[in-house]
This record gives structure tokens, sequence and C-alpha cells, in this order.
């Protein structure tokens, strides 16, 4: 059975050995062996890109295979960055209290410590309480969970509520679009519980290795970002093949005619979408610690609107597309934003690549549209075609 | 005897046009009836009320042995009861092999779970090409269904309603587009599918109905106008007005 998923996605084998010799690579010549070709903050980007490559596949999955054009998906990403980033940011600020509380010549209580903790945490925003989400932030385990849970209820009650109700193609866009949004505008508020604007930060330090240095810290993540992009990419190219693939496909292509074969099309629209919503929220989960900070504007509708862009470039329908755009167009995106790019001097104007970089992507968003609907991964279809 | 399928009393109205007006109409279990009639009789909306696409205004549709209403059932639910549908305009997965095609409809649960655990099996292996068989797609089962000629595809989809194994098949002009062999071939696999089932063939082409050699049911404005074999509807005058008439001239 093993034999033949891999000889029916040939894909799986060779994605997954470019991305091992690619891991390999990288910690080799990071700072953790001393050679630190690559610096600590390069390793970050390179992990963060991981994360938005599982991202990416798992919106192919929804668009590119079921057809469900999502761009609410960077709403579950950054879920399950809240998610992670609660226990992240409890369990750091409560060490830190409890060492500076330790001096005082009468012990402190419970009641003293979660106070000194809320106040800490929540002062920005002008509170000291715990709010009612914030019940589950001391245990790892269960903030998790919610990693998992969260996206995947919003995902159900959601999807459940639109597909029950027909509601399909640009309809359906503009609703996911509005979901994020509404999401955002309540992270944006103070008294959301988890910081407003502020959000939250300091999450590149893990409790319990405050002595461990980011350079291993940042190899540690990256490592566990390789290793979920390939557990997503073999799970994801399972669902995609097989039977389940067939009738994911064809109702993407003919809704109405898998409805008459039989099939309830709701729950598959719902299967799926479920699905990648719950691996956004593991992305999530695994990009945030590594970006160090969370807040409502990474959930903004246009980061969802960027996430279709990356998968369109990189090529619909294909996993290895849409994680090549994805890495693609993001390292592409912080190069000319960063500063990489050298600005060019026309003369009369000087094109700052900073300002001029978001045209750039959207006249190469309508060429690929137009001239290669297929994407960067169609490449791969010529150079096996030219094998055979 | 019972009926596979009582359609009583059935009206449906779009925004004041009533495509189907007080329509009845019944199908034994093991029948081959050709449902004829000129442009907007209501025959494809008629097929649209049976597979759950259109909700009537009023009206019964009643099915099977244990007399179950169809109406407030959704197409899925209706499909897994047993009645299939063939569109008019050839709708395969364009994108998938004939292979695909026929075992995404072959008759096995529909559940996404159990689908997802799906596995092959020589059992359906074997119930593929058979259907294939009977279609004549036997070489083409590894074949894109997007490369098929346009009889092909009528083909593919019909042998996509034989592999759902309904107990009654709803088949919208099934010869479009074919030359005179493929018609042939066409009416014997319908007949020899109405031999275990109920096939119901909406057609427009006389020649083909003729050929089919079963009852014939005349539409016109969303009613029966007349019912019998093909000859005796043809020389009825009413129908020579309505639709004949219409046809000819």
């Amino acid at each position: 059975m093993r034999k033949t998923f891999i000889s029916q996605n040939p894909s799986v084998l060779w994605f997954i050995l470019a991305l091992a010799i690619f891991t390999v690579v990288v910690t080799i010549l990071s700072e953790v062996t001393g050679i630190g070709l690559i610096s600590t903050s390069f390793v970050k980007t390179l992990g963060k890109t991981l994360c938005l490559c599982l991202v990416a596949i798992a919106m192919d999955v929804v668009w590119g295979y079921c057809g469900i054009l999502s761009l609410g998906h960077f709403a579950f990403f950054g879920i399950g960055g809240y998610a992670v980033g609660m226990w992240l940011m409890y369990a750091r600020t409560e060490g830190i209290v409890i060492e500076s509380l330790a001096g005082q010549p009468l012990p402190p209580t419970p009641q003293e410590i979660s106070d000194a903790i809320g106040n800490q945490i929540f002062g920005v925003v002008g509170s000291s309480e715990f709010p009612l989400i914030w019940g589950f932030a001391d245990s790892l385990f269960l903030q998790l969970l919610m990693v998992i849970l969260v996206p995947g209820l919003l995902a159900l009650v959601f999807g459940w509520l639109a597909f029950r109700s027909r509601v399909t193609g640009v309809y359906l866009s503009i609703l996911t679009q509005a979901m994020t949004l509404a999401l955002a505008l309540y992270l944006f508020q103070n008294d959301s519980g988890l910081r407003g604007n502020n959000g939250l930060s300091g999450l590149q330090n893990i409790p319990g290795y405050e002595d461990t240095s980011q350079a291993v810290i940042s190899i540690v993540f990256f490592i566990a970002s390789a290793i979920a992009l390939a557990a997503g990419y073999i799970f994801f190219a399972w669902i995609v093949s097989g039977k389940m693939g067939s009738v994911v496909k064809g109702i993407r292509d003919n809704e109405a005619r898998v409805r008459f074969l039989g099939y309830h099309v709701e729950s598959y629209k719902l299967f799926i979408f479920t699905t990648t919503a719950v691996v956004a929220g593991i992305a999530g989960a695994l990009y945030y610690p590594q970006a160090g900070i969370i807040n409502p504007g990474e959930i903004a509708p246009i980061a969802s609107i960027y996430l279709a862009v990356w998968v369109a470039i990189g090529g619909r329908g294909r996993l290895y597309g849409a994680a090549i755009g994805a890495a693609f167009v993001s390292l592409l995106s912080s190069w000319f934003t960063g500063g990489g790019a050298p600005n060019i001097n026309l003369g009369f104007y000087v094109i700052q690549w900073t300002d001029w970089w978001l045209v750039l992507l959207g006249f190469s968003f309508v060429a690929v549209t137009l001239f290669f609907p297929k994407g960067i991964g169609g490449l791969f279809d010529l150079l096996v075609r030219k094998q055979q | 005897m019972s009926m596979l399928l009582e359609v009583s009393g059935v009206t449906v109205t779009f925004d004041g046009f009533r495509a189907i007006n007080n329509l009845s109409i019944n199908f034994a279990k093991t029948e081959l009836r050709a449902i004829i009639g000129p442009n907007g009789a209501g025959k494809t909306t008629f097929m649209d009320i049976v597979t759950g696409k259109t909700k009537p205004d009023e009206g019964r549709v009643i099915w099977g042995d244990k007399n179950i209403s169809l109406l407030g059932m959704s197409e899925s639910q209706i499909a897994r009861e047993g009645i299939g549908r063939k569109f008019q305009k050839p709708t395969v997965f364009e994108a998938q092999t004939v292979r695909q095609n026929l075992a995404m409809a072959l008759k096995t649960p529909r559940g996404p779970f159990a689908v997802l655990m799906h596995k092959k099996t020589k059992t359906n292996a074997e119930r593929i090409e058979a259907v294939a068989e009977q279609i004549g797609l036997t070489d083409s089962l590894t074949r894109v269904a997007g490369e098929l000629s346009h009889g092909q595809k009528q083909w593919l989809e019909i042998g996509m309603l034989l592999a759902q194994e309904p107990r009654l098949m709803l088949v919208d002009e099934p010869a479009a587009g074919m030359t005179p062999e493929e018609r042939e071939k066409t009416t014997d696999i319908l007949k020899e599918a109405a031999k275990t089932r109920a096939v119901v063939v909406v057609e427009h082409d006389m020649e083909f109905v003729r050929r089919l050699d079963c009852k014939v049911t005349v539409l016109h404005e969303g009613a029966v106008l007349a019912e019998g074999s093909l000859d005796h509807v043809t020389s009825n005058q009413t129908v020579i007005d309505v639709y004949l008439g219409r046809a000819h001239a």
C-alpha cells in the first residue's frame, strides 16, 4: 500500500528529500555548529518560511483541490499563534514574577503572584485582571490543545453555516474575508483580553530554557517546522490522492454532479475546510515563537489574500507548487521590503523597492494568472514531460 | 402492482410562470419510458423535481416499496435512494481518468470517512471493468475523460449511472450529437439497463425514440398530454398540433 502511495505521488518523495537536505545544510551552516555562515536571524526567517509553506499547502488543498477560495485561512494561522503565545507569555512572566518576589521577607501568596503576573501582562492595556480566555494559560498541554481546537471549531461552525446555505464562489470568499476582518477588529480592542494592538510579545523566549541561546532555540524551531511541513505534506498528499481526492476534485469541477452521485458535498467541504484550518493553526503555533511577536495586524484581511497570491504564483492544484510559491514570494518580499534590493535611479525618479514591491507583486500576480495559470509548479510538468 | 415512483398533482411556478402544472406520472419497477415534448414543456423541470434540485409548490412525489416522499430530501439523499441522473450536456469529471470517474460513481459507502479510508479492492475493480465493457470504454479506462469524444463522454456518463446501480435512471437526451452507429449502441445500452430497473429517457429525436420501442409520454405546458406507444401518440391530433406541428414548422 505504501509503495502504491509513493508511486502515485512521486512528488512526496522528492519534496521530503529536498526538505531533508535543506534542513541538514541549514543546520550545519548555522551558528549552532560554529560555522555560522547562516545567522540566527536568517535561520528564524527560514523557519518562519517553512511555516508559511505549510499554511500555503493547506490553502492549496482548500482552494486548488476543493475549489473553495477561502480568504480567511490566515485567521486560523493567527489563532494558532495566539494560543501558543498565551502560554509562552504567561509562563515566562510567571518565572520573572516569582524570581522578583523571592527576595521579600514573607513568601508571596498565590493570589499575589497571580496579581503580579496580571499586572505585568495586562498593565499595557490598563488592566490587571485575567480575562476568562486565559484560564488555561498556565498549562502548555491545554494551550497546545487550543492550537488545534479553536481553529478547528471556528472553521467547523463557520463552514457549517456557510456550506449548508450553499454559499459558494465569490460570496464565500467575501464571507471568509469578513470573518478574518471581524476577528482582527475584535482583537484590536484593549478589552478583548489579548492585549489589543500590542499583541503578545517576547514569544522567542521559551520558559524553562532561559539559559539556552537563541541560536539553539532557532535551530530547534527550524527543524520542528521542517518536520511539521513534511508531515503536513504527506498528510495532504494522502487526502488528495485516492478516492477522497477524486471526490474533492469533482466538487471543484462540478459540485452539482457530485451531489447527484449521492455524495453529501457539504460534509466533504466541511471536512476539507476544517482540516486545513487546523493545519493552519499548527503552522501559526510554530511561526510566532520564531517571529517573537503576534498582534492583530497579522490576521488582517490582506494576509489571507497574500496567502492566495502565493498559491496562485506557485501553482494551484499541486502541493509542491504552493510550497514553492509561499517560499519564493515571501522570501522575495522580505528581500525587497527589507532594503535588500538596490533602489533604481531613473534620473528623474528613484524606484524605492519598499514602496514599489507591492506593485511588482501585483503585476506578477496578474501575469501569472494570465500567462502561466499553472504557476511556478507548472515548470516541473515541463521537466517531467521532457524526461518521458 | 405498486409503482416505483408516483408523481401526483405536482405544480412548480417560476416567477409566475407555471413550468409544471398539476403533473401526474407513474413509473413501474422495470420499464423503459420515453418522455417527449416541445421546448419548455417541463421535461427538465420534471427531472429537477424528482432528483431534489427543485422543490414543487404543490403535489406529492412518492418513491419505492415503503412509499416514502422524496420532497424534503436533499439531492445526495435521493441519489443514495437509487435515483440516478444523466444531464443533457455530458458532465463527466474531465480532469480525471475514466476509471476514476467510474470509481467515484460505483455504489459504495458515500460518507467522507468511508471514502477517506477507501481501499481499492478486486471486486470493485471488476465491477468497474464490467461497466466499462458495457459502455465500450474498456480500452480507455486509463485515459483522461476530457480527451474522450463527445459520444464517448455520453457513454461514460451513462456508465457512471450504471455503476451507481440505481433503481431509476433519468437520462436527458442521451443521443444528442451522436453518429447513427453511436445511437444504435446507446439504444442497446439503455434497453439492456431497463431489463432490471426503470429507465426514463427525455429525448427530442423521434427516430431515436422509435428505436427505443417503448411507452411514450408527451408533456406539454407542464402536464401530460398523451401517453402510449409512439404510433398511438403521434396519431393523436392534439399532439400533432402542439408538438409535431411546431417541430416541423
